[in-house]
């Protein structure tokens, strides 16, 4: 680095200040106001938020959203990231695109195109309630309504890793005979183990928290079709705000517990590599 | 000819799988996501088209896209602005707390947005700590468009920092140097040297934070009051007609938000082409 001057000390420390400010106002101290709140009335009334019995079933309907989403998407993840970055094929970026789509939709939509494709006006609706099947209103949509919200999140993470191996080791490897699933578990997944736990955290925090989409799909059944997050909205609405905080910590920790895993991932990534 | 060429591209892949992990992939995608896509396109074209424009240009709904947008807008502008400041002290300089300040960047992703609004709302409400603080000088923050503004903020705030970290991280002290030796002050070496860098990641970064703070629900719908005309956002016009089961219009006003989006994404794609030429072509 060029000669540090008196001049570029002070930048130094008022650049430092003012991201540090910033940091503190818009993310430290919402954090602080969720578990202030939540305590405000003491532990036993912030027990009796997280114990009782809708808040439970929303721990579980949420618990049961989020491993489907991940499920979904690490299947979806390794043969997409595998089919993309290891074969040439025509319509490769359009199928990129298409696969980012999701994320670029509102949560709001992504829960209006599962309304209109499975709800009372569908064409398919018939069929569907002949056969008994509920998917509007029910746990199945609020399934599908995360899964669409997370889709890109795994493949996303492992594509560009993939990318940057290149194929020679896979190609060495086919030629001397191994089979497709050896292939992948003793060449590739090493490469993209850390990739991979990290898409991981990050579609299961999406899944945890996603409201939008889920709010449209739920129609808002208490103990049927309440995630965590809709639990905290209708709390909240109702006025019970230490409740509604109470609940909100339950997240809170989750968050602070991703953001660790992240940064462990991350590091032992960067060290691996 | 043909056969025969098709013949010599099959031969070249040696690694096995094409078929079908390709074929699960497009599977999978069309049932998520294609086929979901397409009903909105096909109930949209059940709408005459007089029908169509006067849903999506009634007066409630213009003024929709106005708060969404200037909001969106504001609140991109102001991360663009605070997000080169946060990539450049987590880059460049070492200070205690570094490491913890650089995971806390990623919390809006890691945060359900239900629970990052009703924690604004309440800071900032008349009563809270900020809220109250602004009281005092009669500003109110929470159920106006600045409210709407500091929760957008907030969704946003990783979208620029992580788009510029990784340029910054490439730049070679070199070129700095070597301007600096030759008198250059440090605020022009920022304009000449750096910022050129770094521009089409900042506004890589811009645009992703703008095109998640259109769609952004969430965090909005409890700090934004929701008075029509005036505080009320577009995804939250689609909700309540979603709510009225009025799906015709709610489905037209979501196929104009999805032209909006895509329209984003794909400038983004755009700069995003030239960004990764820099990163790769650094050296």
């Amino acid at each position: 680095m060029y000669e540090k001057t008196k001049g570029s000390k002070a930048v130094k420390g008022i650049l430092i200040g003012i991201a540090l400010l910033f940091v503190i106002v818009m993310l430290v101290l919402p954090l602080v106001t969720v578990i202030c709140e939540a305590f405000k009335s003491g532990i036993e009334v912030f027990w009796q938020a997280v114990s009782d019995d809708y808040t439970i079933k929303a721990i579980l309907l949420t618990v049961e959203a989020t491993l489907f989403a991940v499920l979904f998407n690490t299947v979806f993840g390794i043969f997409a990231a595998w089919s993309i970055t290891k074969f040439r094929f025509k319509g490769k970026k359009i199928l990129t695109t298409l696969i980012d789509l999701p994320v670029t939709v509102s949560p709001v939509i992504a829960g209006l195109i599962f309304v209109l494709t499975f709800g009372r006006q569908s064409p398919i609706y018939p069929l569907l309630s002949e056969l008994g099947i509920k998917i509007i209103f029910a746990v199945p949509g609020i399934i599908l309504a995360t899964v669409f919200v997370t889709f890109p999140f795994i493949s996303r993470e492992l594509i560009p890793v993939l990318e940057s191996e290149g194929t020679d080791e896979e190609e060495a490897a086919a030629l001397m005979g191994a089979k497709g699933t050896t292939i992948f578990r003793k060449i590739t997944f090493p490469h993209i183990k850390w990739a991979f736990l990290y898409g991981v955290v990050l579609c299961a925090a999406r899944a945890m928290g996603e409201f939008g989409a889920v709010s449209v799909i739920s129609g808002h059944l208490r103990g049927k079709t309440n995630t965590l997050p809709l639990h905290i909205e209708i709390l909240f609405n109702e006025f019970k705000y230490v409740p509604a905080f109470a609940v909100s910590s339950i997240l809170v920790l989750m968050a602070i517990a991703i953001l660790i895993i992240r940064s462990v991932v991350e590091y032992k990534g960067k060290k691996d590599a | 000819m043909m056969i025969q060429a098709k013949k010599s591209k099959k031969a070249k892949r040696v690694i096995p799988g094409f078929g079908l992990s390709l074929g699960v992939t497009i599977t999978l995608l069309s049932l998520v996501v294609l086929i979901p896509l397409a009903a909105l396109v096909i109930y949209t074209a059940q709408l005459s088209p007089s029908e169509f424009w006067e849903t999506i240009t009634s007066e409630r709904v213009l003024a929709s896209y106005k708060v969404s947008f200037i909001t969106a807008f504001i609140a991109s502008l102001i991360n663009a602005v605070m997000g080169v400041i946060l990539a450049w002290v987590l880059v460049r300089y070492d200070f205690p707390g570094k490491r913890i300040l650089d995971g806390m960047i990623e919390l809006p992703f890691a945060l359900p947005t239900a629970v990052a609004g009703i924690a604004l709302t309440s800071l900032t409400a008349d009563t809270g700590v900020i809220g109250g603080f602004f009281a005092k000088f009669g500003i109110s923050i929470a159920y106006t468009k600045v409210g709407i503004t500091i929760a957008l903020v907030f969704v946003g705030i990783p979208f620029v920092t992580r788009a510029v970290q990784p340029v910054l991280e490439k730049i070679d002290p070199v070129y700095e140097e070597a301007a600096g030796v030759m008198g250059a002050s440090r605020s022009r070496i920022f304009r000449k040297i750096i910022f050129p860098e770094i521009l089409p990641s900042v506004l890589t970064g811009f645009g992703l934070a703008f095109g998640r703070c259109l769609g952004e629900y969430g965090s909005v719908v409890f700090i934004a009051g929701n008075k029509p005309f005036e505080t009320e956002i577009t995804p939250l016009i689609i909700m309540s007609k979603l709510q009225e089961y009025d799906y015709k219009s709610a489905t037209a006003i979501a196929l104009v938000m999805l032209a909006a989006s895509f329209l984003i994404l794909f400038l983004v794609n755009m700069v995003q082409h030239r960004n990764t030429k820099i990163l790769k072509g650094g050296r």
